[in-house]
């Protein structure tokens, strides 16, 4: 017996009996949703200028970014602090609310959605040592206690005497190696130069022109 | 916001409010006629009220429904299981290539999961080489169980479950086959290039576009049996499962290849696009298959119809509108627009709609039956996984709200409820699925039932004590954060404690999915019991359906 004949088809089941018609349907649901989702902010935010206070990285900041970006730095830290009415971002000193205009350099972008670590957009304004940087990611522990960073001790190299060109990584006794000195890599170097150029603290062009528009 | 855009946002809730009530009106006027004989298509002749759950010996499905009379199936059932039967077995090679090598990967994906979650406990362990740090692990975990595990996993489930409710056998197999292989070496090729440290950089979508080509091959090859199979479908009616399936397989192509796009997207419209596409990923591809999976095993195991037909008819197209454009409201707080982050999160709110709908169905179809969850693994696993999606659900609605976003969104609390989703929901359905598929295509008995019973409560007490660890941790992480006297370090130390509880779930789904990579592999090499078929049901070597098999 088909089963055609035990259940005939009812008025109601043209909608669910015609595959093309579904696919077509939800083919078209998911096209609006890419027309309200992906369209609208593509044609939006591509007008959008990059910040006159912002500027290109250099060749060393970017290699330093695609280290930040190959090491995955993004899975423990976020790069967009919040308004000040919308969390403590703003007084933790993490910098002010950032815009669109402030990301036009970044591919891929690096927003992020976890803060097991705190918000870098502007690590470079709050903390510009390289020596500190150099430690704090030879072993984060020894800068930032109770820290759970990961070491990244393959960024650099322990050698017996430090070479002419060698930048040398102050490490506290407790976390130095038994014999030598440690210097950085170039990536260590590549990676410190891209956090000390995270300094988005320029007065935005973006946020004044909002605020004009608000007061018309 | 320019009138132009308000316009747009005023259409977009117009539209989505007015096809509710269309819907709701269409299920209204058609109620009565065509619900509940829709819901019946996956019985044959007079097998309403007869289990079927191959996932327990032959015979012993009888102690699911005591009241059943399992010899009473009449001849006129006989065509109807003689094509299921057919129908299973012709899918047998795609389903099992997809099944263990998905294994493989749920195997090597919750290992590193582990390493990963270790290293906040640890986090001076394994920091010799950039391979072995955090955040390259952390990517392998996450793509190992989305594309390895779940998403072939998935697939099994679908290249198993069409043929068997459109009566007919797998169209093109070689092509589903050849698209599996293809699948593995991309998964395959994308960790490797992971820990190398070659990646797009964006969450969920850092397998270098490159080797998305290779996905985007596979995933071709796969669509044709399925669609095939379609086409040469022996039923009136698509049952709800088919509708989600379907869906699901024209999504999820679409939504890969606008995200993995290269150079395309740029800064905040890139985190926009990468949101849009990673909440999908669970949205319109995980989500569907699971949903599409409960709605057939539920009533199949229990023989019994679902509930309410009409309203599954809401829950999927309630879905398809919410859940297609609730992506941003992981972006709450951030640089993007205002109006784009509202539309989010309306619709995310309005997702309790589908949920609710789902949830009707697939829980009161178990009223009156919580007894067969002792006697039917498949049961226990659907049903379970049913239940998180309702909670999980309905959670994900609330955190999408500015007050409780703006205290959970940068927190662990993130992490367990993603957990929630993919895993307590979505992998324990899928689950379900491969104790009942497995004996069907294979003809042979899981081995060593006891072992479903360890992987259950492994994945489930694990999965449980995983996400309530972090949830309580996250709220604590986000407590302390938004108290501007703590220094951010507190917010650090107050999760400790819960991070650790963490390793320990994540163990213990990790033991759970050995025992159960164990229990497979005993099976498929043959060490386990071959099938004895009920007396009502046809065995298998007699299969010969003249009109089937042409």
């Amino acid at each position: 017996m088909a089963a055609e004949a035990l259940f005939p088809l009812q008025p109601g089941d043209r909608l669910v009996t015609r595959v093309f018609a579904l696919v077509i349907a939800v083919t078209l649901i998911l096209a609006f949703a890419a027309l309200m989702l992906v369209v609208q902010p593509y044609s939006q935010l591509s007008r959008v200028e990059p910040d006159p206070g912002s500027a290109p990285y250099t060749v060393e900041q970017a290699r330093g970014r695609d280290q930040y970006v190959s090491l995955g730095c993004v899975y423990c830290h976020t790069q967009q602090p919040r308004d000040r009415d919308f969390g403590t971002d703003d007084e933790r000193g993490w910098g002010r609310v950032s815009t669109p205009a402030d990301y036009q350099w970044d591919y891929p972008h690096q927003l992020g959605t976890m803060r097991t670590g705190p918000d870098l957009f502007n690590i470079g304004a709050r903390q510009s040592s390289e020596d500190w940087h150099l430690t704090h990611l030879y072993q984060p522990r020894a800068v930032s206690p109770g820290s759970i960073m990961p070491a990244f001790p393959f960024l650099f190299e322990v050698k017996d005497e430090a070479g002419e060109d060698d930048v040398v990584v102050q490490v506290p006794p407790a976390y130095a190696p038994a014999i030598g000195v440690v210097v950085a890599k170039p990536e260590a170097l590549d990676l410190v130069a891209y956090l000390i150029s995270l300094d988005h603290t320029y007065p935005s062009a973006w946020l004044e022109t909002e605020e004009a528009a608000d007061e018309q | 916001m320019t009138p132009t855009l308000a316009t747009l946002l005023l259409i977009t809730f117009a539209v989505s409010v007015l096809s509710l009530v269309v819907l709701g009106w269409a299920v209204w006027r058609h109620h009565m006629r065509w619900g509940p004989a829709a819901a019946r298509v996956i019985f044959g002749p007079r097998e309403e009220g007869i289990p079927e759950e191959p996932a327990v010996p032959a015979g012993e499905e009888k102690r699911i429904r005591p009241e059943a009379d399992l010899d009473s199936l009449p001849e006129a059932a006989r065509e109807e299981l003689l094509d299921r039967a057919e129908a299973d077995r012709s899918s047998a090679a795609p389903v099992l290539l997809f099944l263990l090598s998905s294994t493989v990967w749920l195997v090597v994906g919750s290992i590193v999961g582990v390493v990963v979650a270790l290293k906040f406990t640890f986090p001076d362990w394994l920091t010799g080489s950039a391979l072995l740090t955090f955040g390259r692990l952390r990517p392998i975990h996450l793509n190992a169980v989305i594309y390895g595990w779940l998403s072939m996993a998935g697939i099994a489930v679908m290249l198993w479950l069409l043929p068997r409710v459109l009566r007919t056998r797998l169209r093109g197999t070689w092509w589903a086959v050849t698209g599996g292989v293809i699948w593995n070496v991309a998964v395959t090729a994308g960790l490797i290039a992971l820990a190398f440290g070659w990646t797009d950089g964006l969450e969920w979508m850092e397998i270098p576009w490159a080797i998305d080509i290779l996905f985007v091959l596979a995933g071709g090859l796969m669509a044709v049996p399925l669609f095939a199979t379609l086409k040469h479908r022996r039923v009136g009616h698509l049952y709800v499962s088919v509708w989600y399936f379907a869906a699901a397989l024209v999504w999820f192509p679409i939504l890969f290849v606008i995200g993995n796009w290269p150079n395309l997207h740029f800064g905040v419209e890139h985190a926009a696009v990468n949101w849009w596409f990673a909440h999908n990923v669970l949205g319109l591809w995980l989500t569907p298959i699971g949903l599409g999976a409960a709605y057939y095993l539920i009533p199949k195991v229990l023989g019994k119809p679902i509930y309410s037909y009409s309203l599954s008819l809401v829950g999927f197209w309630a879905l398809a509108l919410f859940y297609s454009q609730a992506g941003i409201h992981h972006l709450i707080g951030g640089p993007v627009p205002t109006w784009l982050v509202t539309l989010s999160i309306v619709q995310s709110v309005m997702m309790v709609i589908p949920v609710i709908a789902v949830a009707i169905n697939h829980h009161v179809t178990m009223v009156g039956h919580f007894r067969a969850l002792r006697h039917s693994p498949t049961l226990r696993f659907v049903v379970a996984g049913a239940m998180m999606y309702t909670a999980v659900s309905l959670t994900g609605s609330l955190q999408s709200l500015r007050s409780v976003n703006q205290l959970v969104h940068f927190t662990h609390y993130t992490v367990g409820h993603a957990h929630m989703g993919v895993y307590a929901f979505a992998s324990m359905i899928v689950f379900g699925a491969i104790y009942f598929l497995v004996p069907r295509v294979t003809a042979r008995e899981w081995p060593r039932p006891a072992l479903i019973s360890w992987h259950f409560w492994l994945s489930f007490l694990g999965v449980g004590l995983y996400v309530v660890a972090l949830t309580i941790g996250g709220v604590l992480q986000g407590l302390a954060m938004m108290d501007p006297d703590l220094p951010f370090i507190e917010s650090v130390r107050v999760t400790l404690p819960y991070l650790h509880a963490r390793s320990v779930g994540g163990a213990m789904m990790t033991a759970g999915h050995l025992v159960f990579a164990y229990h497979v592999a005993v099976l498929v090499l043959g060490r386990g019991p071959v099938r004895q078929e009920a007396p009502w049901r046809p065995k298998l070597s007699s299969l010969s359906n003249p009109e089937i098999a042409s």
